[in-house]
């Protein structure tokens, strides 16, 4: 019993979407809607405290589950499963609607990474300041200091505003504070999404480390490879529900067979999505390019044309949109995007339906199967992205076109190439 | 559900008690690890200023950071400070001193407009920052957990740089009209407190409220121009009939505004026989307001991170 780190009993969270859509009333609509709230409230008494009414959503729903000490825990599940939301209550930034947690020991959150740099600062400037952010104390900065410096690799720009970083020298920066603020229960929400790869791999041996060492992690990732080599053991949400707890390699398969379920559902309906308010994506179609019937599967090296449906539910033409197509493995690897803007292809989208092509004139993709994912965005702002938005089975064929099937065994990209020998 | 609760209850006996505000940092002595209850708020909430005191040291990197990111990139940077404050007093002895032939009560004009402008500049910076504090840190509030009232303490403390370098300029003034201050001043720091805690009470009002209506950003500058020829400091006090003098009183500023003279320029302030009951309805004022501010805070706090 006296292992026991994290005690979650009965969370609940109730969001009201008048909160999150509305973000901020206006003064004049409070003062409208208190003098006719009162009527409203006529209306409503069937129902049960109001709690139930039709502008609010459980983000997350009954969930109850202990934590033992240096355990190493995986929190997955779609877009708006709750993830976040549970990591959000633990680490006190919102409060449970229902329900209570007890957390014994330093609980250090990552939520994200760099919270309160500030551009101006200089490197070393923002270590304290980040530093004192995420709870730690200037001597204990102090202490660290070098480490912090090291770890992140920028030793020359400890002097030069962050503002002038790369966005990698940012990341590392702020990451390295965060690694170093050594709480005996850390959470983490998908922060390795950025950086290199090198730095990634930096990021989850200190997260391997932190575990190592006895203390206990809760961590949130869409990336399933870094939840297979971390965590033992995997709590998947859906819905703001838990829908299984237990050993690792259990929990991804249960994961896997969900998005390709989901995968086949009807894009334009799913809610898994950031925003989709004015333009949302109907459907993904694999075509011969000639013939423009569809594929049922796809072969390697062969020519695809996908045709991306979606809807302008605005009254506006949206112009100049920049659509992209992101390829990923089964597990969440990424492995390339198409986006119609890096080949000069931005779209004006009249209201109504409508959709747009892109042809891969040789499949590069190797045996298996693959997730797609679709985003669109105008300049800076999204309109609508999905992950996951379908999965496609590829089967092997002769992309070099000698006869010979190139090798089956790990799922990724084929490049073309030319080999040359002197004899 | 009664099986899990009397689970927690019975667990509860076997842990040490330790107090929320314990959490954020562990406390050695304190035999054991710190424990964190989260459970859904109700009603009025304990102000818990021990959990304040425990991150006090990010209280003073917030105010370094606005000082630093204040002054770093303009180029006139200290001069800025001084010329506001400078600024205004020209301009008021001119149109107020020197036109309008307003009393200054046996001192110069300028100084006797710069005396009250000095705290007045401080509380209506100190004001505008803290009601623009919380809505301006959103993305700590909704990222990382600290105590929230971390923010508008932040705000209030960070003018006190400039409020510092302003009353440079006042000594010069004094040491030019050959003012030599009177015991009072050692009541000065009482008089800044009082002007720091007027700002806190309405930032915590004002600020949170601007959390859920935007309105206030638009409210506030209109309000601090008002609220200045509501309070002395381009006149005195003395020229309210004297029963109604009291009245002022109700403006805390009021109470500084004057005391700043009080203490300052001796000879400016009225008698104490009047000054006094202003000063002590003033200072109950800011009490009001800031106990209320807090324990509003407090209660809405809570909520911050789902609404910014």
């Amino acid at each position: 019993m006296t292992d026991i780190t994290i005690q979650i009993e009965n969370i609940s969270k109730l969001y009201h979407i008048g909160q999150a859509q509305r973000r901020h009333d206006s003064l004049r609509e409070a003062l409208a809607a208190t003098l006719s709230a009162p009527l409203q409230r006529l209306s409503r008494t069937g129902r049960e405290n109001g709690i139930h009414s039709d502008d609010s959503f459980w983000a997350l729903k009954d969930i109850s589950f202990d934590v033992h000490q240096g355990e190493v825990v995986g929190i997955i599940g779609k877009n708006g499963a709750g993830k976040s939301t549970l990591l959000k209550i633990l680490s006190r930034i919102t409060e449970p609607t229902i329900g209570r947690a007890r957390i014994l020991g330093r609980v250090g959150s990552l939520l994200e990474v760099g919270t309160g740099f500030h551009p101006e600062l200089t490197g070393r400037e923002n270590i304290y300041l980040n530093g004192a952010i995420l709870g730690m104390r200037r001597a204990e900065i102090d202490r660290k200091f070098d480490e912090i410096v090291t770890f992140a690799e920028i030793n020359r720009f400890l002097d030069t505003p962050v503002k002038r970083y790369s966005s990698g020298m940012y990341v590392r920066l702020a990451f390295a504070v965060a690694a170093h603020l050594d709480p005996e229960i850390l959470l983490v929400d998908e922060v390795l999404a950025v950086g290199d790869a090198e730095f990634q791999k930096k990021c989850l041996g200190k997260i391997g480390d932190v575990a190592s060492k006895g203390r206990t992690v809760l961590y949130v990732s869409h990336n399933m490879s870094s939840i297979q080599s971390l965590c033992n053991r995997i709590i998947l949400l859906s819905g703001g529900m838990k829908i299984f707890d237990g050993p690792t390699a259990a929990g991804l398969d249960k994961y896997l067979s969900i998005v390709e379920q989901i995968s086949k559902q009807q894009i334009g309906s799913r809610e898994d999505r950031l925003r989709g308010e004015q333009f949302r994506f109907l459907s993904v179609e694999f075509l011969d390019p000639h013939t423009l019937s569809p594929y049922s599967n796809l072969i390697t090296g062969q020519s695809v044309l996908i045709r991306v449906g979606y809807e302008n539910t605005g009254g506006e033409v949206i112009k100049g949109t920049d659509i992209g197509i992101g390829f990923r493995t089964l597990v969440g690897t990424y492995l390339f995007a198409c986006r119609s803007a890096a080949v000069g292809a931005t779209i004006d989208i009249p209201p109504g339906k409508g959709s747009t092509e892109c042809l891969l004139p040789k499949l590069p993709l190797k045996e298996g199967t693959y997730t797609l994912s679709l985003a669109a965005r105008k300049g800076n702002e999204g309109l609508d992205q999905l992950r996951d938005a379908t999965s496609v089975q590829v089967v092997g064929g002769d992309y070099y076109g000698w006869g010979i099937l190139p090798g089956s065994g790990e799922q990724g990209v084929l490049v073309e190439y030319a080999w040359k020998s002197d004899h | 559900m009664n099986s899990a609760a009397d689970k927690i209850l019975e667990e509860k006996k076997h842990l040490p008690e330790v107090d929320l505000a314990e959490t954020a940092f562990p406390s050695e002595g304190n035999n054991g690890v710190p424990v964190t209850l989260i459970e859904p708020g109700r009603g009025w909430a304990a102000l818990q200023l021990s959990a304040l005191w425990q991150y006090r040291e990010l209280l003073y990197f917030l105010v370094w950071r606005d000082l630093k990111v204040r002054y770093k990139q303009t180029v006139l940077g200290v001069i800025w400070i001084v010329l506001q404050p400078v600024v205004g007093m020209i301009v008021f002895s001119f149109l107020f001193g020197g036109l309008l032939k307003v009393p200054s009560e046996g001192v110069p004009y300028p100084i006797f407009a710069y005396a009250a402008l000095l705290p007045w500049n401080y509380f209506a910076g100190a004001l505008t920052r803290s009601s623009n504090s919380l809505v301006g840190s959103a993305h700590l509030i909704s990222k990382v957990y600290f105590p929230r009232l971390i923010i508008p303490l932040s705000a209030v403390f960070s003018g006190l740089a400039d409020f510092g370098i302003a009353f440079l300029v006042l000594i010069g003034l004094m040491i030019y009209y050959r003012i030599t201050p009177s015991l009072a001043i050692v009541f000065l720091p009482l008089l800044i407190l009082l002007a720091m805690g007027t700002a806190l009470g309405f930032g915590l009002w004002l600020g949170s409220l601007n959390v859920r209506f935007r309105d206030i950003n638009y409210i506030v500058p209109f309000m601090v121009q008002i609220w200045m020829y509501l309070t002395p400091v381009i006149y005195g006090s003395s020229l309210i009939p004297a029963q109604y003098r009291f009245l002022l009183g109700l403006n805390p500023m009021t109470g500084v505004v004057e005391g700043f003279r009080w203490a300052l320029l001796s000879q400016a302030a009225p008698p104490s026989t009047v000054f006094g009951p202003i000063f002590a309805i003033s200072i109950m004022m800011v009490i009001i307001i800031l106990i209320t501010g807090l324990f509003f805070f407090r209660r809405t706090e809570r909520t911050f991170a789902d609404i910014v």
